[in-house]
């Protein structure tokens, strides 16, 4: 019986864990954290159908009840090693070792440091929060001020550490425009009397439902959406945030001031994924992800043979997708391991 | 605010000032508006902190207000600049000082250019020694005057006469920084603190017992721009730059701007008049202005100089209501004599603005 | 008498903070699809009169939207109602209907 080792316990981790169980092969899955879920955890509603989070994140973890599979929680690989027959050891931080015949690089992102935005004021402002902090306010049902008032003037800032050669990132990071749209109609729900603002560049709606949730956002919930980028955003005395952008389709620029700016902060190849990367000698995209052997037929390799990866870890992905890579890189690590 | 997050990034841009023998230069628009403020900065330089400073008269301007209003060439600049880095070189220093901020602006992009296309210093070595056979080798460093002012700031506070503090109420002094944009926009590593939430002028502030003014409007541009003030017709979005920082520090009732760029110091002061003259408006208290000053002359004030010896008379907003919160004393008669009590005349009365 | 040469000059910038957004809260009462529009420019492409004048009808639902209403006086009359743009809109506006909602908001509010 074969076995495949799994880094990674996020979304696209878990699923391909699964997957691969589903199929007789045995799966080590190892997580840094003390619960699998990832990035996930911080999240309290998906977009496009509005799910609860926690629902999908229980299903996967429900998954992995799987006979076939061995979770190792709390666990970071301090060494990763491959034979002249293409098996894998992996060294544990406990000190124990793993072996198995294909490795799965499931490592994913983490979110910028939206404080690398220094202009932004973010750590420094007290009404400047990220999408992050703003989930998590979502599920403490607090939307308020750092007065503790209710917030009558909400702006969303889009691409904060994406498309932004300032921050050294070229990228878009896919997931944030949708994210905005979906915030901004989770703020109206909570705060019926508010007014909502999207700063953005562009609306890239790639999904499908989101071209009609962005227009759901317009129409039905009075969302207005300015296209600028912010410039530069500054504290008055009374703690609000006055911000500075072009209105681009006007040619003039805008200032307003916001009882609560929410950053929506751009994707980054997980800290993981690089130190993956360099101990496997994987090649990076200039983005910082790990680079597929193909963008159309070897999404899930690498150069390294059996070395395959899924989700995040190579490019900024949305939960749909990423499941979809997980069970994609299933398919092709079964036929890997049938070739042997 | 949260300070801690300003400390966090005060952090990235901590730059390597050097501690001893400066070559200074001297800026064009301060030692003619503010000739006080260079003569107290060598003063305290080398009687208060005892440094080696050399204030060498062979030195010329810049020519960056020539450059930046387009009638100077780059590689005249270049050459002119190429010229004080010899004389500093044959006076044997190392670290040179300017005292004007455009002139600190033109040796960073100077040095930073070179870097980047040894050619062209090839090229303005060749054009140095053609015209005047003088060689040079490139300052070890390269420091505003306020990043020595900065440096040596608890030194400062330690001989302090006065602190920047009401004395009648033991209130901190509020004082609003104003940086001037080419110490550290075109290079945020090379100015302290960065370019969104500068230190230099802040600690200073901080380290002599008063408060800083965050307002939303700290970074904005004074307006000066060389091109928009030189011609008359365009001084009317020159002036409104500034009145659009003074409307967003009123609130905060400032007691004192102080700034490093001598550009930006003789406009705020001076357009406050302006402002006054056209719409009758003023910022301070009681029809007054906000007093401005450069570094030096509030180093100055801190170290107990004579407020006339420093040249506050020079100012167009009177500094009077500040060295009276600061317990200073001065003899009001003296304010329009030389030292000897020589009338110099005196400026005719604003309609508007107090002095 | 100015004997300075230059006035102070005014912002640019649009503050929304202070600007008057009455006339939106007019026009979006009676027009709700306004809501929907995405910018796209159609409407102004196949404008009759935008073709020979300064007219932009998609910049003054902007300048409405965000309480600019100077622009608005200034240029409304040029429309010649003909409807162009309705046909072409991919967001369904009305902007006929909001052409004739804003005339008719500038008319029961002169002074």
């Amino acid at each position: 019986m074969h076995t495949v080792i799994i880094i990674g316990g996020g979304p696209a981790g878990c699923e391909a864990a699964y997957q691969l169980a589903s199929d007789g092969i045995q799966v080590h899955l190892i997580e840094k954290n003390n619960e699998t879920g990832g990035n996930l955890n911080n999240w309290y509603q998906l977009f496009p159908d509005r799910k609860n989070a926690q629902d999908l994140n229980k299903r996967l973890q429900e998954q992995l009840n799987h006979p076939g599979i061995t979770l190792h929680l709390g666990m970071e690989p301090s060494r990763v090693e491959k034979d002249g027959q293409g098996r894998f050891s992996v060294s544990l931080s406990d000190g124990s070792l793993l072996e198995g015949d294909a490795l799965l690089v499931a490592t994913g992102f983490k979110t910028f440091d939206a404080k690398r935005k220094e202009e932004y004021g973010y750590g420094i402002y007290e009404n400047v929060v990220t999408s992050v902090d703003l989930e998590n306010m979502f599920r403490n049902h607090a939307i308020r001020t750092s007065k503790g008032d209710v917030p009558r003037r909400i702006g969303i800032i889009h691409c904060v550490g994406s498309r932004d050669e300032k921050v050294c990132n070229f990228h878009c990071s896919k997931l944030c425009c949708i994210t905005g749209v979906k915030q901004a109609i989770e703020l109206r729900e909570m705060l019926p009397e508010s007014e909502i603002f999207c700063f953005y560049m562009d609306m890239r709606m790639f999904g499908p439902g989101y071209e009609e949730m962005y227009r759901e956002a317009q129409e039905k919930y009075n969302i207005k959406f300015i296209r600028g980028r912010l410039s530069e955003a500054a504290e008055n005395r009374e703690h609000q945030v006055q911000v500075k952008v072009e209105d681009t389709l006007l040619g003039r620029p805008l200032r307003v001031t916001l009882d609560l700016m929410v950053l929506l902060v751009g994707m980054e190849a997980s800290n993981e994924t690089q130190g993956m990367a360099r101990e496997l000698g994987v090649k990076l995209a200039p983005s910082g992800f790990i680079l597929p052997l193909d963008p159309h037929y070897g999404n899930n390799l690498t150069g390294e043979k059996g070395v395959f990866i899924t989700g995040c870890c190579s490019a900024p992905m949305n939960l749909t997708d990423t499941l979809n890579d997980a069970r994609s890189a299933a398919v092709c690590i079964t036929r890997y391991l049938n070739m042997k | 605010m949260n300070l801690e997050g300003k400390q966090q990034v005060w952090k990235d841009y901590q730059k390597e000032i050097a501690d001893d023998r400066y070559y200074y230069a001297r800026s064009c628009i301060r030692q003619t508006f503010f000739p006080g403020s260079e003569w107290a900065y060598l003063d305290i330089l080398k009687n208060k902190l005892g440094k080696d400073v050399l204030d060498d008269p062979r030195h010329t301007t810049c020519t960056g207000i020539g450059y930046h209003s387009d009638v100077v060439p780059v590689q005249t600049i270049m050459t002119v600049v190429a010229r004080h880095f010899a004389l500093m070189t044959e006076a044997g220093y190392e670290n040179i000082t300017p005292s004007c901020i455009t002139s600190f602006g033109i040796y960073t992009e100077i040095l930073e250019t070179w870097a980047h296309h040894p050619e062209i210093e090839e090229q303005i070595r060749e054009y140095l020694w053609k015209a005047t056979g003088r060689e040079f080798k490139k300052p070890k460093n390269l420091a505003h005057t306020s990043d020595i002012i900065y440096k040596f700031r608890e030194d400062i506070a330690a001989q302090a006469r006065y602190k920047l503090v009401d004395v009648h109420t033991g209130r901190q002094l509020r004082g609003v920084d104003h940086i001037g944009c080419h110490y550290a926009k075109m290079f945020p590593s090379k100015g302290i603190g960065g370019a969104e939430f500068p230190a230099v002028l802040s600690g200073m502030i901080s380290s002599w017992g008063g408060d800083v003014v965050d307002y939303p409007e700290r970074r904005h541009c004074c307006g000066f721009g060389f091109r928009q003030y030189l011609v008359m017709a365009n001084r009317g979005y020159s002036v409104a730059n500034s009145k659009k920082k003074f409307e967003s520090m009123r609130p905060y009732e400032p007691d004192f701007i102080v700034a490093n760029c001598p550009g930006c110091a003789m406009f705020l002061d001076k357009w406050q008049y302006t402002i006054s003259e056209m719409e009758g408006t003023t910022y301070g208290q009681d029809g007054y202005g906000i007093p401005v000053l450069t570094y030096e002359e509030l180093a100055g004030l801190v170290l107990g100089y004579d407020p006339w010896e420093l040249g506050l008379q020079m100012h167009q907003v009177a500094v009077e209501p500040l060295l009276d919160k600061m317990g200073i004393a001065y003899d009001p008669e003296m304010k329009y004599r030389t030292k000897e009590g020589k009338d110099i005349g005196r400026p005719k009365c604003p309609t508007y603005l107090k002095v | 008498m100015n004997f300075w040469g230059f006035n102070i000059s005014e912002t640019r910038s649009i503050n929304y903070d202070t600007n008057d957004k009455d006339m939106l809260i007019h026009v979006l009462q009676e027009v709700p699809s306004c809501k929907l529009c995405i910018e796209c420019g159609g409407c102004t492409a196949g404008c009759t009169a935008g073709r020979l004048t300064s007219f932009n009808i998609r910049k003054l639902q902007m300048f409405m939207k965000r309480g600019e209403n100077k622009e608005i006086r200034e240029e409304l009359h040029k429309c010649m109602l003909c409807g162009k743009c309705i046909l072409v809109c991919p967001r369904g506006v009305d902007t006929r209907k909001m052409i004739l909602s804003m005339m008719k908001y500038i008319k029961n509010n002169q002074k």
